[in-house]
Formats: C-alpha cells, structure tokens, sequence
C-alpha cells in the first residue's frame, strides 16, 4: 500500500467513524467566552453541560470550545462545529449573537441556542435568565451592610442586561438605605480576573465596603479577602470557597435543567426556537447560601424578598420609579413590561454618573 | 563536555534547518504534553496539523479559514520586519491596527447607506493613513525628543482600545442596534464590504494584499537603495552613518510602513470576517505578528510560510479543542513551544556544536 493510499484509507475510516458516531448520538456543543475553571459564568454553563452528559449516558456526545473571542473567531468555531455533526450548539455569551445567527443560516438542519441575545431564527433560540431578581436580594443586603454607604460595582459592558442589574441592585439598596451611593467601575471585560482585581481595588480605596460584580472571576473577591472588612457577592457561580467572608451570598446560575429541557426536545424532534427568560421561581437563578456575616434579621429579610420574587408576589421593577432625570418611568404600583427591560439603557433616580456613550 | 563555538558566519544550511528542526520538537514536546493530559499524541498532532487541511468533513472550510486567519498576521509581521531590520521596535501593531479599523469603518459609516464604488477604496486609503498616523506618534516623539518606540507604540495600545470601546458604544454604534455596543455591520453593506473575492476561496483584498506587502518588500530589500540602508542600520549603526543613512528618516519611514500595513489589516478585518466595530474587535493579531516576524527570520517568504503555520496551528488548535477536549491553556502552550524552540535552536546557525575535551590552544 503506498502512502497515498493509505492516507486516503485513514481519511475515509476517519470519515466513517464521524458517520457512525452522528447516527448513534444527538451531539451537543458549547461554545464558552472564557475558561472552564473560571469559578463564574463559564463554570455554570460547564456545569450545564456535565449535567446532560450525566443525564443522557452514552445517548449524547458533548463538546465544547472555551475562551472563544467574540467576533470572527467564534464565527469559524461555530462552523466547525456544525461540520463536526453537532445537532444542538449552545452559544453562550451575548458577543456570539451575530455569528450565531450567520452560521445558523448555512446550517438550516442544526438547532442553535443563544445566550443572552435579542435576535432569533428558525432554527435559533434565545435563552436568558432574570439576573435582576437576584441583583434585588444583593442590593438589600448590600444595603444593610454597607457601612461607609458607598457600594462598588465592577460592571462589564453598558448592555441592557448589565444596566438592569446595577438599577435592580441600587433600588433595593436604597430602599433600606436611602443615604447609599453606588460607584461603577466599567471593565470592558466578562473575565479578566488582573483588571478585575484592579476595578475592587480601586473601589475599595474609594471607600466602597461592598463590592458587587457582574464580571466572572473570583478576582475581586480575593481584592476583596486581602483588604479585608469588604463584602462581596459570588457572581454567576457560588463562589463559595470565599465564604463566610468576603463573599457573604451569591447569585447562581442554574443551566442545568433548561439543557436537559432542550436536548431532549432535540432528540424528540420536538425542538422550535423560542424565547425563555426564567428568573428565581422557574429555578433558573438561584440565591446562594446567605452566611453567618449577614445579622440574622437582614437575612431573613432577604429570603422574604427572594420567596416574593419566586412566587410573583412581587416585581423588582415596581413603581414608583423615575428615570436618572427624573422624568417619571413607572407610575405608583405600575411594574416595568419586558421590552423595556430588555432594552434598559437608562439609570434610575439617583444613580450618579453616567452610562458610558 | 559540550562547548559552543562561535561560526565566523551564520550557517546556511542551518538558516533552513532551524525553523524545520523546531517545528519537529515541538511536535514531539507537544505530543509528550497532550499524553500527559489523557489525549492520543497522535491524534491531536492530525487533529492540529492534518486535519484543517485534509480532513473530509471539515477541509473545504477551514483551508480557505486559514488565508483568513494568516492574511491579517502576514500584513502586519512583514511592516514590523522592516522595522526590525533596521532596529527600529514597532511594539504596538495591535494599536495600530485598531486605528486602522476605526478609521477605515468611520468612512463607510459616513456614507451610509450610499452604494458607490469610491467607498472601498476610500475606506482602503483611510485604513492605511489611520495606522500610518498612529504610529507616527512614537515616530515624532523618537526623533524630536529621543523618546523610546517600544514604550511609546506598546502603550498607544491601550489608548487604541479606549477608542476602540468608546466608538463602539457612542459615535459608530449602531442606531438600530437596539443600545447594544458595536457598529453596523459593514458585511451587509456591499458597498463596505470585503467579501471572498473567490467563492471558496477566503481570498478577500486583505489576503491580496499580504500577498503584494511581501513581494514588495522582497523586492524592496533586495533590489532597492532603501533596503539596502535598512538592513544595514541594523547590522551596524555607526556604519550607516558614514554610509550616509539619516537614523531619523529611517526611523520614520519603517513606523510608518509597519503602521500603514497594520492599519490596512484592520481595516480589511473590520469591513471582512468581523463585519463591525465592537469593543472586542482586536484579538491580539498586532501581537502575534511580532512572533511570525521573527518565526519567519525576518525574511519575506519566511513570514508567508510563518503566518500559514501560525493560522494553521489556531485552527487546528481550534479543532483539537472539541474534538478531543483538549483545554484552550494547552493549545497555548504547544503555540508557544513553537517560539521558544525556533529562539532555541537559533543558537545552531550562529554557534557549533562541539562534543569532547577542550583541545589545548
């Protein structure tokens, strides 16, 4: 045999066994804008994935591509995913919304799932959880904390849903605190774990002795850990190896059951793209053990809250509310509709600074 | 007892070697890591080097992804060559490529949605002075204060992203982007774009002009005054001088050039395989030209071949990533392996190896 021959023997067994493994398997994969081992955002979504291998054995073959840069790149990973054979592709961060949707166009047979994105397709879905409603648990403990009455936040990208968050927070701050100022630092980033560390820092030297993040590493709470006397919140992930202090609580995301959900629906044929956005009550977002640090009676205010959110009793956007200038934006009892949310560009009253331009 | 001598000149022969002996290291050192980590050595060498060339399902895709990939590092490695040549150290591609890009797209936001056929080229012409200007920054400021370039050009970087982020979210955004950062998409809108010119292909007017950069600077370096004086200002400074060379004008025009070119790399990415200005637009090519530059020994058709290798190992890293779910951190690594090796075994073109006792002078 010579080497030609062979190598096209090789090619054609390779071929064979891709064949074989489509027919056998749904297969399933992700593509993550940081690393696994994060400790956040990444992490959960892995979690999310080991948790539908588990379910499915030998039924589902995963796989996955982390640190995908947002742009160009994640659009050639994507394809290569599809070539690979993949049924379902999970992209999970709001960057990917483009490519997502150019290459779900040449892949009409390939279901995509969206985290994070506005824009849908036939055979794009979009997922997303309500984020805000643990924000409102952090803020009123945040707000019973704070001491020195200024409350740091390490923001990402001035996106909607990262807006929603800092209000979400500094409403139910300021209800239990009405002298509490919050400082944002904007980090253009979701994981950069040295200019997340430098963002708590400076926060901390600006006086802040709580420090709420919606970026995904565990770097500001060690910021946190070494300036010591310093709250902080677990982001995404529990972040629990920062507990009992800094890290007082933690907003959790729980992509656990709506994979399973999806996968399922794969193998079903029973797949159509959709648009999800659960919150506390549908178990999508989970408030992380509330530790010894916070008073007891805070903390019990705080699960009151938490169980009036997940049952409906109660919106964390529930007027009245009026906008950063000063213009009237929910009237008296009036709760914001999702549009709005969704679309949130605007601080509310009494934020300080401004959104950057 | 092993002893290094000094050749009285470079070797040829190991001028070619080198480059081939440290691609095969690290591949064996590579293999040996993957093994460590539970993968198939051999596996993930193919999935890495084979497979986005030959592999059935995936080939007819990712070759062409690979001139996609190489153009823009090609483009701005063979500008930073010059400079390096002539011991000028333009750090700050990445900056410059920025510049470029914004540039280049501000141009064609202008006129949007207007379809004419000056817009590319404009957009061309703006690209390249965008870079060309951000580079002249650290230019002026070495010849009229004796600044340092490295300094200069590497921390001009960091602006570029600040001005990266605010056009994103202020002026270019998109006003039906509802709010969300980033500019319009310039791949719908034809008169912006810069599409496949050959279906197929991933042949765009970034690779096509790659293509000329390096036979220009061949010709440029081997045939032309220019080359001549930049090659020699390397090689010894003092001699220049009396040779006539004015340090300030070469200083200027390699800035220059290596700006122009990172600069016409932005631009054909952003109206290309980006489609916009987004804050995360730059994805460190500025600085991985610097190590094709010299992966490519500064040579012309070296930094070709080096910018295909270099695309081909982060396309195939790609592939080795979810085919065997080999972590991205060792992928990385095995890139950076290739570096260090090539530095390594440099040492073999400019020294001997000598096996044995020291002989008595």
């Amino acid at each position: 045999m010579n080497r030609r021959t062979l190598l096209a023997t090789a090619a054609f067994a390779i071929g064979l066994a891709g064949a074989a493994s489509a027919q056998d398997s749904t297969k399933v994969g992700f593509v993550f804008v940081g690393p696994i081992g994060d400790g956040g955002w990444t992490y959960e979504h892995n979690q999310g994935r080991l948790a539908v291998e588990e379910h499915f054995g030998d039924a589902v073959e995963t796989v996955y591509q982390e640190s995908v840069p947002e742009g160009a790149d994640a659009e050639r990973v994507l394809t290569q995913m599809a070539l690979s054979g993949a049924d379902l592709i999970f992209t999970t961060s709001f960057g990917y919304m483009d490519p997502t949707l150019n290459v779900a166009a040449k892949f009409p047979n390939v279901k995509f799932e969206h985290a994070t994105g506005y824009k849908r397709a036939d055979n794009v879905g979009t997922y997303s959880a309500r984020f805000y409603e643990g924000r409102a648990v952090q803020g009123h403990i945040a707000g019973k904390l704070t001491e020195s009455n200024i409350i740091g936040y390490i923001a990402s990208y001035p996106i909607p849903e990262v807006i929603r968050g800092i209000n979400a927070a500094y409403i139910h701050a300021k209800k239990v605190n009405p002298d509490v100022q919050f400082k944002v630092i904007w980090a253009y980033t979701w994981f950069d774990p040295a200019k997340e560390a430098d963002a708590a820092t400076a926060l901390i030297e600006q006086g802040a002795d709580v420090i709420l993040q919606h970026t995904d590493s565990t770097a500001p709470q060690a910021a946190a850990e070494k300036a010591g006397n310093v709250y902080t919140f677990g982001q995404a992930s529990d972040m629990g190896e920062y507990a009992p202090m800094p890290r007082v609580s933690s907003i959790i995301d729980n992509w656990a059951p709506y994979y399973i959900d999806r996968v399922q629906a794969v193998i079903d044929s029973t797949w159509e793209s959709d648009d999800t956005w659960d919150g506390i009550g549908a178990g999508m977002v989970k408030i992380g053990e509330i530790t010894d640090a916070v008073p007891a009676d805070v903390k019990a205010e705080a699960l009151a809250l938490k169980e009036a959110i997940a049952n409906g009793d109660y919106h964390p956007f529930t007027g009245p509310l009026n906008k950063q200038d000063g213009t009237v934006w929910l009237a008296e009892g009036e709760t914001a509709d999702d549009g709005t949310l969704l679309g949130m560009d605007f601080y509310v009253e009494g934020l300080t600074g401004e959104i950057p331009q | 007892m092993i002893r290094l001598e000094k050749r009285p000149a470079p070797s040829r022969a190991w001028g070619v070697a080198a480059p081939l002996l440290a691609v095969t290291l690290t591949m064996a050192a590579g293999a040996g890591l993957f093994a460590l980590l539970g993968t198939d050595p051999l596996a993930a060498i193919r999935t890495i080097f084979w497979d986005p060339l030959f592999n059935e399902q995936f080939a007819s895709y990712s070759r062409p992804q690979l001139l996609v990939k190489a153009g823009p590092l090609i483009l701005i490695a063979i500008g930073l060559s010059l400079g390096f040549r002539a011991g000028v150290w333009n750090i700050g591609a990445e900056g410059q490529y920025i510049m470029g890009a914004v540039a280049g797209a501000g141009v064609a936001l202008a006129f949007y949605p207007l379809e004419a056929w000056f817009i590319f080229p404009l957009m061309v012409i703006a690209g390249g002075l965008g870079g060309w200007a951000w580079a002249m920054i650290p230019a002026i400021l070495k010849t009229r204060f004796r600044t340092n370039e490295i300094l200069v050009s590497l921390l001009l970087v960091y602006v570029a992203e600040q001005v990266l982020a605010s056009m994103s979210l202020g002026l270019m955004r998109n006003p039906e982007g509802g709010g969300f950062p980033g500019s319009r998409n310039l791949q719908q809108y034809p008169a912006a774009a810069n599409p496949e010119r050959i279906a197929g292909t991933g042949m765009h007017w970034g690779v096509v002009t790659a293509l000329i950069a390096v036979i220009a600077t061949y010709v440029l370096l081997h045939r032309h005054m220019l080359g001549f004086q930049i090659r020699l200002a390397g090689q010894s400074p003092r001699a220049a001088r009396f040779a006539g060379v004015d340090p300030n004008r070469l200083v200027v025009i390699c800035l220059g050039t290596s700006g122009a070119l990172a600069g016409l790399a932005g631009l054909f990415e952003v109206a290309g395989p980006a489609g916009q200005v987004s804050i995360d637009f730059n994805v460190g090519y500025g600085f991985t030209a610097i190590i094709v530059a010299f992966l490519g020994r500064l040579h012309p058709v070296g930094i070709l071949l080096a910018g295909l290798l270099m695309a081909l190992t982060y396309i195939g890293g790609e592939l080795a990533q979810f085919m065997l779910g080999l972590p991205a951190a060792a992928i990385q690594a095995f890139q950076g392996m290739l570096l260090f090796f090539l530095l390594g075994v440099d040492v073999l073109s400019n020294f001997r190896i000598r096996l044995g006792r020291r002989e008595v002078a």
